[in-house]
């Protein structure tokens, strides 16, 4: 009984402080919009708010971007969980799309092989800054920003070097993507159930149904059994969980092998849909870097990352329908900005839940907490 | 007229849901030794921080020579004449010390430091006082209770009348306490007035010319030494009769549990081993302590045994078994549980909650799991067991975030984990730092009956009387080698200091049984 309502209350928490900073956030975006053009502000704005209802094809682009962003956020909130910063999401996410689609172009493999392929491209990804960090102490912000790159100029070198991979192969003119799917493998296209047709948009597949089900297993995995204790014990604290007996160094590699397979997922599930193909360019993967406010924005929380995934891609399709009166620039930063200020309100939750839990110290227990105002008030002498 | 050099009046300071000061009234006479004495938590740092600045005080004023003052800072302090030496050292470690003395206070010529000026007045000071240093050794290569004079030093470099000495004696040797105790009382003689914080009666006793005692923030009374005694003294801090001497009963240890044998362990600070050819038993039904001032390889050791850190030479044998390669996991299912030294860094994950952290160590048994799924139902019984079992106290039951608890109700939990482990060896470090008077009875008690279930017991502790009260055999560490072997009532603590400074070894003839 008292379980559930301390688990409600603290999820509550978070929930409240991710609202008012979303709010917050979309009311500066208001206000820069006011600034830039004036005249077109109200409309734009309500662009933002409204598209994604707007019309089915609208939703059904909001849920298609939504499922590659979910796997990306789940793939940093994980590793975040367990003490580690994954910023290489991105690249784990390329290394993913890339070995789902040779699978799907150069080896004629059917959609759950390549979906395979892509977790096993994503998780070898995650694991190689995961190992750095475990025997040599590498840190692994540095290693997965390295590998981002390394990730995307490997990709290209080994797409060019496979003519069958290039679109040029298939009767497209451009040699600087990979094939479209409709032309080289139908069978590799995710199943669509018939959604396509009934919500108008292409892209419509069952992608958002597996990520959904993903977010809840990892979830699961977290919260109820030994292997998540474990990470989480070594997430908050690594020198007592080594006392208890945990490897620190297994755990901080399972934790970025499954959030590089979570990633490397996500680029299965995005570039299977037959609907986009892979450009062989110069710049990271916005959705993986996207991964990460999305999972600041859950505060980590997976079943949050579902809702927070949902939100990023819901008013970035709103974005795109300001355009051409705003920049598609502007939506980014109104993020930004709601980003920015779930980080202050997370600092507010923090500074509530001190004097909180203060004041609980003291009913709890006869001992008065001398040392820890002490500390404190040294900081703020 | 009574000549009062700091007056405190009215003291009342909160925190956020807590009064740590409740109109607390203290008056340092000229030239006196005051002790200021109270449990952990009883409000006697906050209380000097009011009077070093580090706080405002809600209420209350503070006069020096009859007249108000207000202290914002430390600087203010400083200004006043007023110094600190810190509980824990304010010392940058990578300075010398004449360097730390002079820091903050640096005689300057055109922006360029004089160091000779003030190499010339320390060492005066130190000549004076009989405080020897050696002004150009590092911080960090000198010992701790030389450090301690450092921090006097700073005192005495700022021409400092008021002096304020934060649980002085913690970190230092018998030998080093009585010297101590006397520089206390020539500063007295000189006219310079002393605030001596602790909850060491017998050191009261010895030195202060007056006590002032807090309980729960609240002012006890101010009491003239040469009228009370420990007894008097200890109900005034407690509010209730405490037993100083801990219940044991007589016992024949059993056989053997722990053997180490010429265990080496390098240090990770420098090139030498922190401890070096180590050997020892642990029997059933005993209680062994290994004594030592911080820092001699004692943490060092008890890493090794549990296996947080590597061996270099020797071996550690658990009932016969060879464990000196084993993982930590490996050692607790052998039969061994501890109770680590730092319950924040080792003993608790903080941000998991009670039922969690009582689970830490068996979490993966069966009881407790399912196939790798956590038998959610079962922890919560047993974590409402233990707590009911231990008396652990918290607000919301199994469900505390243990980051909320109380530093006694921590450990309490930390003992229950550990004790219903039911272990052959329990390795306990330190296990009372840091708490009150009534906590530490329950640990000990819980110790003893550890020891009186024939389980065998390995303390490792700094208090000397802990040492003398809990022990049923004393080892002393020193620099990383054991340096003497007794039985507490063969020994007096004297002597025990002797051989914790090093200056005294025996030769032990291989290991006794």
């Amino acid at each position: 009984m008292t379980k559930k309502r301390r688990f409600s209350f603290r999820g509550m928490d978070s929930l409240i402080a991710s609202v008012v900073s979303t709010l917050a956030g979309l009311l500066f975006g208001f206000i820069l919009l006011l600034i830039f053009n004036p005249a077109k502000a109200g409309n734009g704005f309500l662009n933002i708010l409204l598209t994604g209802v707007r019309s089915t094809p609208r939703l059904a682009k909001v849920l298609y971007t939504a499922a590659p962003l979910m796997m990306t956020g789940l793939s940093v909130g994980f590793a975040f969980k367990t003490g580690l910063f994954n910023i290489g999401a991105s690249g784990q996410f390329t290394m993913g799309a890339f070995l789902a689609l040779t699978g799907a172009i150069s080896w004629q493999l059917s959609w759950p092989m390549c979906l395979l392929l892509g977790i096993l491209g994503g998780a070898v990804w995650g694991a190689i800054p995961g190992i750095c960090k475990a025997l040599f102490n590498v840190n692994e912000v540095i290693t997965s920003i390295m590998f981002n790159w390394i990730g995307l100029f490997t990709v290209n070198v080994l797409t060019y070097n496979n003519p069958v991979m290039l679109a040029s192969a298939w009767g497209d003119v451009s040699k600087e993507r990979t094939a479209a799917l409709a032309k080289a493998n139908l069978d590799a296209i995710l199943p669509k159930l018939g959604m396509d047709k009934l919500m108008k948009f292409n892209g419509m597949n069952i992608a958002i149904f597996i990520t959904v089900i993903v977010a809840v297993i990892i979830w699961f995995i977290l919260q109820k059994t030994t292997f998540g204790y474990e990470l989480k014990a070594c997430g908050f604290n690594r020198n007592a969980s080594q006392y208890a007996g945990i490897n620190p160094r297994r755990a901080i590699i399972q934790s970025m092998v499954i959030a590089g397979a979570l990633a490397g997922l996500g680029g299965g599930l995005y570039y299977l849909s037959g609907t986009v193909q892979l450009t062989l360019g110069k710049e990271l993967s916005a959705m993986g870097f996207n991964g990460i406010p999305v999972a600041m924005l859950a505060a980590s929380h997976p079943i949050g990352t579902i809702f927070s995934a949902l939100f990023i891609s819901y008013i970035q399709v709103g974005g795109d329908a300001m355009q051409p009166e705003f920049a598609r620039e502007m939506i980014d930063i109104i993020i930004a900005a709601i980003i920015y200020l779930s980080a202050f309100s997370l600092l507010m939750r923090e500074l509530l839940g001190h004097a909180k839990k203060r004041r609980q110290q003291v009913l709890e227990t006869v001992e008065a907490p001398e040392d820890k105002p002490n500390a404190n008030g040294g900081e703020s002498a | 007229m009574d000549d009062f050099v700091i007056e405190m009046l009215g003291i009342t300071k909160d925190f956020p849901g807590v009064r740590a000061n409740d109109d607390v009234n203290l008056q340092l006479r000229r030239g006196e030794i005051h002790a200021l004495l109270g449990e952990n938590g009883a409000g006697k740092s906050t209380l000097m921080s009011v009077l070093f600045g580090l706080y405002q005080p809600d209420r209350g004023r503070i006069l020096m020579n009859g007249k108000e003052v207000r202290i914002n800072s430390p600087n203010d302090a400083n200004a006043l004449k007023i110094g600190m030496v810190h509980q824990h050292f304010k010392l940058v470690e990578v300075f010398t010390v004449l360097e730390n003395i002079i820091l903050g206070a640096e005689t300057t010529r055109l922006g360029l430091l004089r160091k000779d000026e003030a190499r010339k007045r320390v060492m005066a000071l130190s000549e004076n006082y009989g405080l020897k240093v050696d002004p150009d050794a590092r911080i960090e290569d000198i010992s701790v209770g030389m450090q301690q004079r450092v921090e006097i030093l700073k005192m005495l470099y700022r021409d400092n009348e008021i002096l304020i000495f934060d649980e002085p004696t913690a970190v230092l040797t018998p030998q080093e306490i009585d010297e101590l105790m006397g520089i206390m009382r020539s500063f007295a003689r000189e006219g310079k007035s002393i605030l001596f914080i602790t909850h060491k009666l017998n050191e009261i006793m010895a030195v202060a010319d007056r006590c002032t005692v807090l309980r729960k923030g609240r002012l006890m009374g101010t009491v003239n030494i040469g009228d009370t005694d420990t007894h008097k003294l200890s109900r005034l801090m407690v509010g209730r009769e405490i037993s100083f001497t801990v219940d044991k009963k007589n016992l024949e240890p059993g056989e053997t549990v722990l053997k180490v044998k010429g265990v080496t362990v390098p240090s990770k600070l420098h090139k030498k081993n922190a401890v070096k050819d180590v050997s020892f038993s642990v029997r059933r039904g005993e209680i062994v302590c290994l004594a030592g001032i911080e820092g001699n390889g004692q943490t060092e050791f008890v890493s090794a045994l549990t296996g947080l850190e590597k061996i270099s030479g020797g071996q550690v044998t658990l009932k016969g078994r060879d464990i000196s390669q084993a993982t930590v996991r490996g050692r607790s299912v052998a039969g061994m549980s501890h109770i680590p030294e730092d319950r924040h860094k080792h003993g608790l994950i903080l941000d998991f909650t009670l039922q969690d952290n009582l689970v830490l160590q068996r979490y993966w048994e069966g009881a407790f799991q399912n196939r790798g799924v956590i038998r959610g139902n079962e922890v919560r019984a047993y974590a409402e067991k233990l707590i009911a079992q231990y008396d652990v106290r918290a607000g919301e039951g199994p469900d505390t975030f243990t980051r909320s608890m109380s530093g006694g109700n921590q450990q309490k939990a930390i003992v229950a984990r550990e004790m219903d482990l039911g272990r052959d060896l329990l390795v306990a470090v330190q296990p009372t730092r840091g708490l009150d008077v009534g906590a530490i009875e329950y640990i000990h008690s819980q110790i003893v009956r550890a020891r009186d279930e024939m389980r065998a017991v390995l303390l490792v502790s700094l208090e000397l009387e802990e040492v003398m009260n809990v022990s049923d055999r004393i080892l002393v560490m020193y620099e990383g080698e054991i340096v003497g072997e007794f039985r507490p009532h063969e020994v007096s603590v004297q002597e025990l200091g002797l051989y914790m400074a090093g200056a005294k070894r025996m030769e032990r003839e291989g290991v006794r049984a």
